[in-house]
């Protein structure tokens, strides 16, 4: 078994099995087979990823997590989803009961939707859109929608105020976001993630091309991440869904499967925007030394995702939530003149002749704007009376 | 619009935008048809339900879901589709879809830049007008004593 | 510098975690059921009455004075006074309570009962696995029940219960010892002393 067949075991596996449908079926049986192991795979993800997470944020806190259910706690998912299924499903009486019903299938369908670009190994993507990044964000803001529905249709204040403050978080950082993955389209001439990632698959020496390796590529990825982070309400963004603030913000009057469907939808979110983090950024499925490519390019996939999880669950147990105020100012007075900043980054890059040159000036383009407006935002508010604008 | 509820109707312009985004797929407009999700379904739809939400009245409406005069309605709808149907089934339109070169991102990129230019930065300056003057009207205004 | 706080932060809780793999010291956790922590004696329960030797009937110490049930702050206890009378803890012949009983769903464990009872008759315990299925039936606890000997009490608490017997045994010792032949009377003189005064 060579490293090529045991790499492109799952194409291999799936051609052969194509051969066995009859012609009239092929559209989908192909899409069905190239769908079904992602919905297998991410959701299983989502599983483990529970129980890590509550296991990691023990070990951070000198406890233990769950250890109680299956070998050192790790079958805690199984408990849980049995509790969820079997939990009395609670719509309130004066709830929207459509709207009700729909807001949480709609964010799982729009979270599953976005792994549609995300390649997953060597010629291991579910479809090779044109416009693939394009495709990513445009469904990520399906899911805002989604939130809004679940707040709104509870007809309860505090799931009302939880969703409005959620969605004008997600639209703020939905900004940056889409303006720190542009610096990588710029880069590579494309916005289709296969062409992305083959592009950051050639070595020089032993190191490999990931974007990640330049000034604006590194910035980019910074400011990626804490966007990500803040897209799907993760620590220390999770002022809308904080349990000792706002109880459960919008998805306050929900209990039962649904519940468990807003979790997953999240962490599935979570996990999307870790794939194009690690699609654009950190060169997809290729691995980071030219001597280590006979490991499969799916394993190289997952092992970058699973350090991501393991980094979002360390900053969640390391940082404090951040306040409406603050999450909004980091947004907006930090992150979008830094992004602004990246993009006329990458184009002096990109026009400036190669060598050390271009990297120190690159270097110091981006290090001297971020010095002076973190200073801008430690700046001391000054407290002013508090007024109330609608109340009088 | 048929339906009692107003953010109901909200709800099902925005599958309205979807379908317009469906078919734009459909005629393999990949960036227009993805850029409708992201800018109508993404952005102006969420604005209808806040704008919706904030200036809504108290309860659900009082008065019957259709208007008195829906019929005069349903034949003026009827008349202009009749209209614009004899307007595209009589045209000269003929079915060369098949040689049209894909248009990529790269193209319309060129085209903004190139040609449309002008068109662009009026863009701009229209789209940093309406900023401004959302500031202007959400900003606090100053108590008159 | 920019983010030396974040940093900070970030490798406090990587230590930590890694800590705790390498040194059992940082998890403070104990596993319940299985490991205990260490009870400290004055912890309290709810009360359990004693009674002294091996028969709970005539070892019993409450002689059904009915103080406890009067102070009781949400009146949980109930009893009533027996008609014959037996042999108390120093002898005396008291009476007994037929029947004591304590709504356990209602007892604060505020010790109200214990700090009152002038016989040392009831005293706290200090079991708490008492959950039950029988929200009514199994919450009123009869005197079968609450009544523990003073073995069991030395155990839970052995200094209260060493000091409670050396008073006992005082009292004991005091009702046993031949009465004092009465003194010469010599309140006449002081009487008169006074009576002349007035």
């Amino acid at each position: 078994m060579s490293a090529q067949t045991v790499d492109q075991v799952f194409v291999l596996t799936k051609a052969w099995l194509m051969g066995h449908v009859p012609a009239a079926f092929q559209p989908i049986a192909s899409a069905v087979l190239s769908v079904v192991p992602v919905l297998l795979v991410f959701p299983l993800l989502f599983a483990i990823t529970t129980v890590l997470e509550r296991k990691g944020l023990g070990r951070m806190q000198n406890r233990y997590g769950p250890n109680r259910v299956g070998p050192y706690g790790f079958l805690q998912p199984m408990a849980d989803g049995i509790k969820s299924l079997t939990k009395e499903d609670i719509i309130p009486r004066s709830a929207d009961a459509v709207v009700h019903f729909l807001a949480p299938l709609l964010l799982v369908l729009a979270s599953f939707l976005a792994y549609a670009v995300l390649p997953i190994g060597r010629n291991m993507v579910i479809t090779d859109l044109n416009s693939g990044v394009l495709f990513f964000f445009a469904i990520g803001s399906m899911i805002e929608l989604a939130v809004f529905m679940a707040g709104w249709s509870s007809r309860s204040k505090y799931s009302l105020l939880g969703a409005m403050r959620a969605v004008a978080q997600m639209i703020s950082y939905e900004i940056p976001l889409v303006l720190s993955a542009i610096v990588v389209i710029m880069a590579a001439g494309t916005l289709s993630t296969v062409a992305i990632v083959n592009m950051q698959a050639v070595y020089t020496h032993w190191l490999p091309h990931w974007f990640v390796f330049t000034p604006w590529g590194f910035c980019g990825f910074i400011l990626f991440m804490i966007a990500a982070t803040a897209e799907s309400n993760r620590s220390p963004f999770d002022l809308p869904e904080g349990e000792s603030e706002i109880i459960a913000g919008y998805y306050i009057e929900y209990s039962g499967f649904k519940f468990a469907l807003f979790f997953l939808g999240e962490y599935l979110g979570m996990f999307a925007t870790s794939g194009l983090a690690i699609t654009l950024f950190l060169g997809g499925w290729s691995s980071p030394f030219s001597f280590l490519t006979w490991i499969p390019s799916y394993i190289w996939f997952f092992g970058k995702l699973l350090a991501f999880i393991a980094a979002f669950i360390w900053v969640r147990g390391t940082f404090p939530r951040l306040r409406m105020d603050q999450l909004m100012g980091l947004a907006w007075k930090f992150m979008l003149p830094m992004t602004l900043l990246n993009v006329f980054d990458v184009g002096i890059w990109h026009l400036m002749p190669h060598g050390i040159l271009r990297w120190i000036v690159c270097t110091a383009f981006l290090i001297l704007p971020a010095y002076l407006l973190s200073r801008t935002l430690n700046r001391k508010q000054k407290l002013q009376v508090r007024t109330y604008r609608y109340a009088d | 619009m048929g339906l009692r509820n107003l953010i109901h109707c909200v709800l099902a312009l925005t599958l309205g935008f979807v379908g317009l985004a469906m078919l734009y797929l459909e005629l393999g407009a990949q960036f227009v048809g993805f850029t409708q999700i992201l800018v109508y379904v993404g952005a102006v739809a969420i604005l209808s339900v806040f704008a919706i939400m904030m200036t809504r009245s108290a309860g659900p409406n009082a008065e019957p879901a259709l208007s008195a005069s829906w019929i005069s309605g349903l034949v003026v709808a009827g008349a202009t589709f009749a209209v614009l149907a004899w307007a595209i089934i009589s045209s000269n339109i003929t079915t060369a879809a098949s040689d049209q070169p894909e248009v990529s991102v790269k193209a319309i990129g060129n085209a903004l830049m190139h040609n449309y230019a002008v068109p662009l930065e009026i863009m701009g300056l229209l789209l940093t007008a309406a900023l401004i003057g959302a500031v202007i009207v959400a900003m606090p205004q100053e108590k008159a004593q | 510098m920019l983010g030396e706080g974040l940093l900070k932060g970030l490798a406090e809780t990587a230590r930590n975690f890694f800590g705790s793999y390498a040194g059992k010291d940082r998890l403070t956790t104990l596993q319940f059921p299985e490991e205990r922590a260490p009870r400290i004696e004055a912890s309290r329960n709810f009360p359990f009455l004693v009674y002294d030797g091996t028969d709970p009937e005539a070892g019993l110490r409450c002689v059904s004075c009915f103080i406890c049930e009067k102070e009781c702050p949400p009146q949980c206890i109930f009893i009533e006074k027996s008609t014959d009378k037996k042999p108390d803890a120093v002898g005396k012949q008291q009476f007994y309570p037929a029947r004591f009983n304590i709504d356990v769903s209602v007892c604060m464990s505020c010790q109200i009962c214990v700090e009152v009872c002038p016989f040392d008759a009831i005293k706290m315990d200090v079991a708490f696995e008492e959950a039950s299925t029988g929200r009514f039936s199994d919450l009123l606890w009869p005197k079968q029940r609450l009544a523990k000997s003073n073995d069991y009490y030395h155990e839970i608490h052995p200094t209260e219960a060493a000091t409670v017997d050396a008073d006992l045994a005082a009292v004991r010792a005091k009702a046993a010892a031949p009465k004092p032949a009465p003194a010469a009377p010599p309140a006449a003189a002081p009487a008169s002393g006074v009576a002349a005064e007035k």
